[in-house]
């Protein structure tokens, strides 16, 4: 488990971090959410050791970044933000650096690395200097850098930053894939990342944690969570308005884009978790509307995301 | 091999080939070649003095090592700050003091080559004459302590800041003051004020009177030992340096 301690961090006399608190048990992935200079980055470096807290601290299976700091070390995978990797170096031999700190030798080592390679879809650039690879290769060399001693606790800022969509999802795919026996967290501002991947997601703006909870949970604030968006033909709003607003249970209903050919509208409940979708299923039947599209709003998390950190 | 060894050799072959994978390092062999070269024969006029020594070899080694040391020390670290992998390096399960240990070894062992690549001059002079052997290898004793000093300054001021230009003259600036605080005309000039005591002071200090007395051909134990404590002390101030200024 991470056990994340009342960590604040002042820069001069900027805080930058204020007494955020979490803990992540295996199993789970913890999304790091929050606009730029919210203070991710800052709090992943605090909990793996590269910067001192100004207070407070974190706990790494047992042991205390500050007080067993190689301990802790020992157990953490950690992909820095802008993936660092020495540019002078091949991927191979830059691997096999950090598999030697990592305390592998002979045999096992080489296997380590080709396993590592082969994993992150590496082979092809093995034997190639750091410095002539593309950026998104550049991202997961330094990715497999901090997998490649299977670590109990990964630490990913932005992991996905810079890939492919396809490689986006193959490392999404490899984190959920890891993720049973590891506890992990990354930080992301790619919301459908964060919904895809995350067991959890931790909002942060301005260095104080704003919400805490499920992708659904979050997700499920959103003001038109249970909504129904309905997409009809062409077709005068004026009498079929008042039908829907005076059906039970649904609270308004207003027109979101009309033109020559379609009708758009958004029939909200008066309780999110109350379903209306049947009811004005059968108010459409009744008068045959032609039904271009029909379905319940899970919510939106962009909007939760600007909601919260007060983004308007 | 326990782990602290382990770590330490890790870093140093990954410092030591990255020297040799970057034609920086063989631009500073060349220009430390052509300078002792210089300076040995043109400036110290090595064959006109007829001696089968390598005096006039030796007394320039403080004067380039002043400038060519901290040149090759100020991307030590600034170069690891401005590429970020600062952060990876000191998060990864290794103490502070191997990745200092490792980096430090590993420049310190590229100077020693380019040292030894001096080699054709002790030939030189044993073909012409009949040197006395013990104190040419003092002298090369010597001038490898030396520059590990030098190093060791140029290695602590590059944890400084991000800026080369910056660490380099900085190092220069401190490595300056080890050197002029030895250099007889500086010390005439101390001595018409300040009491012996004071003078002997501070020429001790010097790397300059240390190198002095071991290219003699006296290898003293305690010259070794100052040299010993300079580096160690300043490997120190590196690690409080970068401690507190790690992220920055
Ligand atoms: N070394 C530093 N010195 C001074 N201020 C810093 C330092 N590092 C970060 N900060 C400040 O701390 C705040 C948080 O920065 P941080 O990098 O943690 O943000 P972030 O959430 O990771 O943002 P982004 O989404 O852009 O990566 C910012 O205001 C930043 O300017
Ligand atoms: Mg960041």
């Amino acid at each position: 488990m991470i056990e994340v301690k009342n960590m604040t961090k002042f820069f001069g006399i900027k805080k930058a971090v204020d007494d955020i608190s979490f803990n992540v048990a295996k199993g789970e992935i913890l999304g790091f959410l929050g606009p730029n200079g919210a203070g991710k980055s800052t709090t992943m470096r605090m909990i793996t050791g590269f910067i001192p807290p100004s207070g407070g601290t974190a706990i790494i299976g047992g042991s205390d970044i500050l007080q067993h700091p190689i301990a802790a070390r020992e157990k953490i995978g950690y992909l820095p933000e802008n993936a660092p990797v020495y540019p002078d170096m091949t991927v191979f031999e830059y691997l096999d650096f950090c598999a030697q700190i990592r305390g592998f030798s002979g045999t096992k080592r080489t296997a380590k690395i080709e396993e590592t390679l082969e994993k992150c879809f590496l082979n092809e650039v093995t034997y190639q200097t750091v410095n002539t690879l593309s950026k998104g290769f550049k991202q997961r060399v330094c990715f497999a850098q901090s997998i490649l001693h299977d670590p109990e606790y990964l630490i990913l800022d932005e992991p996905t930053d810079g890939l492919d969509p396809n490689q986006k999802h193959e490392v999404r795919m490899m984190i959920k894939a890891m993720s049973a026996r590891k506890a992990i967290i990354l930080s992301t501002h790619i919301l459908e990342e964060m919904d895809a991947v995350c067991t959890r997601a931790i909002i942060i703006a301005d260095g104080v944690v704003v919400a805490d909870d499920t992708p659904d949970a979050l997700r499920a604030q959103s003001s038109v969570h249970g909504a129904v968006s309905l997409t009809l033909a062409a077709t005068d709003p004026q009498e079929l308005l008042p039908r829907l607003q005076a059906l039970e249970g649904v609270q308004s209903a207003s027109v979101i884009g009309q033109d020559n050919q379609h009708l758009t509208l958004r029939i909200y409940p008066e309780q999110k978790d109350v379903l209306i979708a049947a009811k004005v299923m059968d108010v459409l039947q009744d008068s045959a509307y032609k039904i271009e599209s029909l379905f319940v709003e899970q919510g939106k998390l962009d909007e939760v995301f600007r909601t919260i950190t007060g983004g308007g | 091999m326990n782990q602290m060894s382990r770590n330490i050799s890790a870093i140093f072959k990954r410092e030591l080939s990255g020297y040799f994978g970057s034609p920086v390092a063989y631009v500073f062999i060349v220009i430390f070649l052509l300078l002792t070269g210089f300076f040995t024969f043109y400036i110290g006029h090595f064959f006109e003095l007829g001696q089968a020594d390598l005096r006039p070899f030796f007394q320039w080694h403080p004067w380039i090592f002043l400038f060519l040391i901290p040149a090759v020390a100020m991307r030590l670290w600034a170069e690891e700050r401005r590429l970020g992998t600062i952060e990876l390096i000191l998060t990864l399960p290794v103490r502070m003091s191997e990745v200092i240990a490792g980096k430090f070894l590993a420049a310190w062992v590229f100077i020693g080559i380019a040292l030894l690549l001096t080699f054709p001059l002790v030939i030189t002079v044993a073909y012409l004459g009949d040197p006395d052997l013990g104190a040419i290898f003092c002298g090369y004793i010597g001038s490898f302590l030396m520059a590990g000093a030098f190093l060791s300054v140029g290695l602590m001021t590059s944890a400084l800041t991000r800026s080369q230009v910056i660490s380099f003259i900085v190092a220069v600036a401190v490595c300056l003051f080890f050197v002029l605080a030895g250099y007889a005309p500086v010390n005439a000039v101390i001595s018409g004020w300040a009491p012996v005591w004071f003078v002997n002071l501070i020429a001790e200090l010097s790397f300059l009177t240390h190198f002095i007395s071991i290219e003699r051909g006296v290898l003293d134990f305690r010259d070794v030992l100052y040299y010993i404590s300079v580096i160690i002390f300043m490997l120190f101030a590196n690690g409080v340096i970068l401690n507190n200024r790690k992220a920055s």
